[in-house]
């Protein structure tokens, strides 16, 4: 297996305030990988730092064999990522499926956007039953939904997804998993951050624990679940 | 006051009340997208105003009919107009964009000045007389007198705000800019160059004042580089009026601009006409500072 993502030393730095501390990991071709950690940790961060958002003060981030470090984040959808933000980010003025047209705002193949979109109906019922109202009436686990779809459409080689469980009622967040896991099905590598760390490891192929801006675990995602410093840590027990 | 008075007095604010639209969708559109008043949008307007005036003089001069000699001058005007609006976001405020709102603000005032000092240099302090092309021959009809000029004015403005409105909504490019407009970080992971949709947005909000400013220059027949001074605080009150940021807004707030004005104008003498575009700006701000049809001042993500 070839490695889609490689990340090398990565730091990000906020001031001086180093929040990631020269990290390495990597995400191999059709994997689902999750980087779990608590609030702080530097989750966010390191994904930022990967979507073009903030540019690390150091390391390097290689996509495919490109140095992709610091590439602005418009530039990466042409490349074949695609991130789903932290808090969801759908556009609230806009419906639920001109927020899904936006995600292929870089696709000019119409007519396969327009089936691609009906394939995301499909797979998300309840969109469907939305389609011209506001993104912004949707409760939180419908735009979480949403905001998945749209980044679908950008027809990424490589999702990333941030915190995608966040402030969500249990029953949507299995829904939200379930969703996840068909895409990871469908064979596109996900990149997955997570603070729920029992159902992202449940999920995953392999992990990596980040605490206070350093890798301190990592490996597969089963052994992760049983390691008993993961589960006094982030598993409650 | 007969009903007749008023009658006509309504359809003269309608017409200047369009012009005042099509000024305050520029307005409208750049803060929607930046929140940054563009102060220097009415000098826009002006530099439509003279370009097309010289052009249309220069064209007629070397024997183009009169009519074609127009449209290529608004053409023309719109261009220029367009480069100007977009080289002032490029130069004056992308680098301010981070930047405390009030050097943004203070910028637009400079640019203002600045585009002011250009038009005297490039087209001198004169009044220029705007050739009357599209007759002002009053029309009768019922009681009330109008003008072709006046009329092509309504229509136009009607037709560019209609393609405004369609563009915005109904096209890929209008919904990246409402994208943009809400959030600028999400609409760049969709692959959306926000700096290109910004360039765009002036780009279409300057060819429309440049369009308002040969609208102007043609009713009252002539042009200056001070015209769009008033115009622009006039245009401004009416998108504030209507809500800023609202593309409805501006249309509204233009047209009732315009209507307050020319009613206004039964009750006093033409010179304090003036007054109503301020009063209004001033009561809307006091009784409903987001405008009539305007959202509750949006939090920036």
């Amino acid at each position: 297996m070839s490695a889609v993502l490689d990340i090398k030393k990565l730091e990000v730095a906020y001031g001086g305030i180093k929040a990631i501390k020269g990290i390495d990991f990597h995400v191999n071709d059709g994997e689902l990988v999750t980087l779990i950690g608590a609030n702080g940790a530097g989750k966010s961060s390191t994904l930022r730092a990967l979507s073009g958002l903030i540019t690390p003060v150091g390391g390097k981030v290689t996509y495919k064999g490109q140095d992709i470090t610091g590439v602005p984040s418009h530039a990466l959808v042409g490349l074949g990522i695609a991130l789903c933000p932290e808090g969801r980010g759908v556009f609230a003025r806009l419906n639920v499926h001109e927020n899904l047209l936006m995600g292929a705002f870089a696709r000019k193949d119409k007519a396969q956007i327009l089936a691609e979109v009906d394939e995301i109906y499909t797979m998300i019922p309840r969109l469907k039953e939305r389609t011209k109202q506001m993104a912004g009436t949707l409760s939180g686990g419908e735009q979480q939904m949403l905001a998945i779809g749209r980044a679908m459409l950008a027809q990424p080689k490589l999702l990333m997804l941030d915190e995608p469980s966040m402030g969500l009622a249990p029953m949507m967040v299995e829904k939200i998993f379930e969703i996840i896991r068909l895409i990871a099905k469908r064979g596109t590598t996900i990149l997955l951050i997570e603070q729920n760390a029992q159902l992202a490891l449940e999920h995953a192929n392999r992990g990596y624990v980040l605490e206070s801006g350093e890798i301190t675990l990592q490996g597969d995602a089963k052994v992760l679940l049983a390691d008993p410093r993961v589960k006094a840590a982030y598993l409650g027990g | 006051m007969s009903i007749d008075v008023l009658l006509q007095q309504i359809v003269n604010g309608l017409v200047v009340g369009s012009v005042y639209a099509l000024v305050a969708l520029g307005y409208t559109m750049v803060y929607g997208i930046l929140q940054l008043i563009n102060f220097a949008h009415g000098e826009i307007v002006m530099i439509g105003a003279l370009s097309a005036l010289f052009v249309t003089n220069a064209l007629i001069a070397v024997g183009v009919p009169p009519a074609l000699a127009l449209v290529v001058a608004i053409l023309a005007a719109m261009i220029i107009c367009a480069i100007v609006g977009v080289s002032i976001e490029r130069i004056a405020y992308r680098p301010l964009r981070n930047a405390p709102r009030l050097a943004p603000l203070i910028t637009a005032i400079g640019v203002s000045i600045f585009l002011q000092q250009v038009a005297i240099l490039v087209f001198g302090r004169n009044y220029f007389t705007f050739p009357e092309i599209i007759s002002k021959a009053p029309i009768q009809i019922g009681a009330i007198t109008v003008t072709m000029n006046e009329i092509v004015i309504l229509i136009t403005s009607v037709a560019l705000m209609t393609g405004l409105l369609w563009l915005v909504n109904n096209t890929k490019i209008g919904t990246a800019m409402r994208a943009t407009a809400e959030n600028q970080k999400v609409a760049g992971l969709m692959g959306i160059d926000i700096n290109k949709i910004i360039a765009i947005t002036f780009a279409i909000g300057s060819g429309l004042g440049a369009v308002a400013g040969v609208m102007v220059a043609s009713n009252y027949g002539q042009a200056h580089y001070y015209m769009g001074f008033m115009l622009g605080l006039k245009a401004f009150t009416a998108a504030v009026m209507g809500g800023i940021g609202n593309l409805w807004g501006a249309m509204v707030g233009g047209l009732i601009l315009g209507l307050v004005e020319n009613v206004g104008l039964i009750f006093v003498r033409g010179d304090y006409k003036d007054i109503f575009a301020f009063v209004v700006l001033v009561a809307v701000l006091i009784f409903r500072p987001q405008g009539l049809i305007g959202e509750k001042v949006a939090e920036r993500a």
